[in-house]
């Protein structure tokens, strides 16, 4: 199988930490996979922020560079779900096939999702990490309900929780209940910094659920998410470490 | 106590600055988690009651299902629906829009002699206006559904659907009703305060010469409707005014009377976390001697039915779990969406009525989804977010400094070059600026939150470095 690695913008520039260890974690597991250049982008952002039309060249640059990989797995729940739905509005010309941006769609895959579904929680678990904490896990919302990472606290279906599964093959991490499982955390994108005092307040209150439950630690499926819920820790001296799944499986992240 | 003055939905008033008003409620921290919490609890109460429903997600997508196949066949239902109501001795109106609804509803009153009309809750004579244009012809107005009349009698419009006055704190109501009712200073007792509004509208039902009630469920097949409340309020109405006005919006005909166990289980479960609402009233005629009135309001709604992307959020069965559920709506109130309809689904119904208007709402949401997955006729919220959206980038209505940055940004992403040389400018400015400047470069992400610690390489940097095949 060809594997792809897509590095999203702002974990690119901020926190390449996280990517070396997913893509740490994906070759200890024995998965070759390309991050191949060419697209720093999917174009999920401005899409969101209402702009999805000034956006859709670099959606289709996306397309461009990974039409060539059986899997893509990228490396935040909001750009694999962006992905996901409109690539397939990604139409053909030049040299690829009608079916181009569909079948970037299909093939396209979140880093968390990808280890549950397609490697398994056995493989997952010879890793060997061990992370030694109670931890708060938070899961993006476009991951959680978009691409159906665990089951929605709204929704009356069978429960599963695809992201905790993955850490119970972690030595020494326990998972923290929260009063409110999935509530979000208020980053949102453009949100963030169109209506600030909201997004503020939101991961305010998700940090006191954190705290207030027992963690000493956060582990996230979302590094967007992380990067506002840690520069609101931080602005309030709150010693919280926060880790990517990657960071926790790869051993890299920060004892808290 | 300052009363502001009631607003009319008028087309063309100034837009609705969603994140001003929101700021301005955040601003007092005590009364947000207040309000967050009063909501939550709320949501909770719906979580246990759709769990002791095993087949509750077959019901919502029964429930959706129904309400599509009616709107894509409104015209038949709403004829099906005018012909055996006038069979049942109703007399059936049409209504184009908020001003004809207005015009129709006076006229019936006028013709009766009418002078006192008492309500049970409509949002959708909120959204008309009917109140003042009645008042205005000198029609006293009285709303009966408890929350309703303490924000009429404070003169404010419901900041939620379902309870329109969960923005007020008891002890507030009790300010309110020692000004209006003349209650004891400083009295803030829920119950005997309850007592109190049952004494002043008891009088007010007595009096009435004529009744309006909203509809939840208008029936094609037998022409028949039902109103659900909680207080009873409606019944008390119908059963003693002489004249009863029904207001229905066109999109809330239903095929057949069955379907009603359906939206009925759906409905209490969903709004409020009850098994079923305390009075679930089946109107299917007028008493002897009494004038019942439908009037079929489109106001909007054909307009919203034509449009592919947004047809669907016709299905709303106002249960309000959505607002309950958003975590923007339950910290922002909902007095800041400056709409009859606030929250998740009145951020996708109000900008088809006046789009510049209520430009802002389709970002009051971190489109997080939960509304999406609580609603129970399964109305793909979020998706419409991010589709009203575009309309409104499309339209021009997104302050040019967010429009320029965003196509600057955009620009910058599209060359992966450019944006790596870009990056790395701004990662060392970041690491060498004293804080106080960073935290002015930040705007209004830095107001709450720091910036995140610039590492020194980029991870396309390291990767080049430490693995080979980076370029293909």
């Amino acid at each position: 199988m060809s594997a792809a690695l897509f590095v999203p913008c702002y974990v690119d520039q901020l926190y390449p930490r996280v990517a070396i260890a997913a893509l740490t974690v994906l070759e200890r597991l024995g998965i070759r996979v390309d991050v191949p250049e060419g697209a720093a982008c999917c174009g999920q952002p401005a899409a969101n922020a209402g702009f999805a039309r000034e956006s859709h060249s670099t959606l289709e640059r996306f397309v461009d560079v990974y039409a060539g990989y059986e899997r893509i797995i990228v490396l935040s729940g909001s750009c694999a779900l962006h992905v996901r739905l409109h690539a397939p509005e990604v139409l053909a010309h030049g040299g690829r096939t009608d079916r181009a941006g569909a079948d970037v769609a299909e093939r396209t895959t979140e880093f968390c999702a990808f280890l549950h579904d397609e490697v398994g929680v056995a493989r997952v678990a010879g890793l060997g990490a061990s992370y030694d904490a109670r931890v708060a896990v938070h899961i993006g919302c476009h991951a959680l309900r978009g691409l159906g990472l665990a089951r929605p606290s709204e929704l009356q279906i069978r429960p599963f929780d695809k992201v905790r599964t993955l850490l119970g093959a972690v030595r020494g991490l326990e998972v923290v209940e929260l009063a409110r499982p999935d509530e979000c955390c208020g980053f949102g994108g453009t949100f963030s910094v169109g209506e600030p005092a909201v997004s503020a307040r939101m991961g305010r209150d998700r940090l006191h659920d954190f705290t207030t439950s027992g963690a000493r630690a956060v582990v996230s499926t979302d590094v967007s998410c992380m990067m506002h819920l840690d520069g609101l820790a931080r602005r309030e001296h709150a010693r919280l470490p926060m880790a990517h799944v990657a960071e926790v499986l790869a051993g890299t992240a920060v004892a808290p | 106590m300052t009363r502001p003055a009631f607003e009319l939905p008028v087309v063309g008033a100034t837009p609705v600055d969603h994140a001003a008003n929101a700021a301005a409620f955040t601003a007092d921290a005590a009364r947000t988690t207040w309000h967050d919490e009063s909501l939550w609890f709320v949501r909770e109460k719906r979580d246990r009651a759709a769990a002791s429903v095993p087949e509750w997600e077959a019901l919502r997508a029964r429930a959706s299902a129904i309400k599509e196949h009616a709107l894509t066949h409104l015209d038949e239902y709403l004829v099906r629906f005018e012909e055996n109501a006038v069979r049942n001795g109703m007399q059936v109106h049409w209504a184009r829009d908020a001003e004809e609804h207005n015009r129709i509803v006076h006229g019936i009153l006028a013709d009766a002699g009418a002078r006192r009309l008492v309500k049970s809750k409509s949002m959708l004579t909120e959204e008309c206006g009917l109140n003042p244009y009645l008042e205005a012809r000198g029609i006293e107005v009285i709303d009966t559904d408890l929350g309703e009349r303490i924000v009429q009698l404070r003169g404010e419009g419901p900041s939620h659907i379902v309870m329109p006055a969960i923005h007020l704190k008891k002890e507030e109501v009790g300010d309110t009703f020692h000004d209006a009712l003349g209650t004891p200073a400083g009295l803030d007792d829920p119950t005997a305060l309850a007592a109190v509004a049952r004494e002043h509208l008891r009088a007010r039902f007595l009096a009435a010469d004529a009744t309006l009630t909203g509809m939840n469920f208008a029936i094609a097949e037998t022409g028949g409707f039902v109103v659900c409340t909680n207080e009873g309020n409606a019944d008390l109405g119908m059963a003693l005014a002489p004249v009863h006005v029904a207001s229905v919006g066109i999109e809330k005909v239903i095929p057949r009377v069955e379907d009603l166990g359906v939206f009925l289980r759906l409905l209490a479960r969903s709004a409020t976390g009850q098994a079923v609402t305390v009075y679930s009233s089946h109107v299917h005629g007028p008493r002897a001697g009494q004038a019942l009135h439908v009037v079929l309001v489109d106001n909007g709604r054909t307009r919203q039915l034509a449009r592919e992307e947004f047809w669907r959020s016709l299905k709303c069965i106002r249960c309000g779990a959505c607002m309950n559920t958003c975590p923007i709506y339950r910290r922002s109130g909902g007095h800041s969406y400056g709409s009859t309809v606030p929250g998740p689904i009145g951020s996708i119904l109000t900008p088809g009525i006046d789009l510049q208007r209520f430009a802002s709402l389709p970002f009051a949401s971190t489109l997080c989804g939960s509304c999406t997955a609580v609603c129970p006729v399964k109305i793909d919220i979020d998706a419409q977010l991010f589709r009203w959206r575009q309309r409104v980038v499309d339209a021009g209505y997104v302050p040019r400094s967010k429009a320029l940055a965003m196509e600057t940004s955009v620009r910058v992403l599209d060359r992966p070059r450019l944006f790596r040389a870009l990056g790395a400018v701004a990662r060392l400015g970041l690491r060498l600026l004293p804080a106080r400047v960073e935290r002015l470069l930040a705007g209004p992400w830095g107001d709450a939150r720091e910036l995140p610690a610039p590492p020194s390489t980029s991870f396309r940097a390291w990767y080049r470095r430490n693995r080979r095949g980076g370029r293909r």
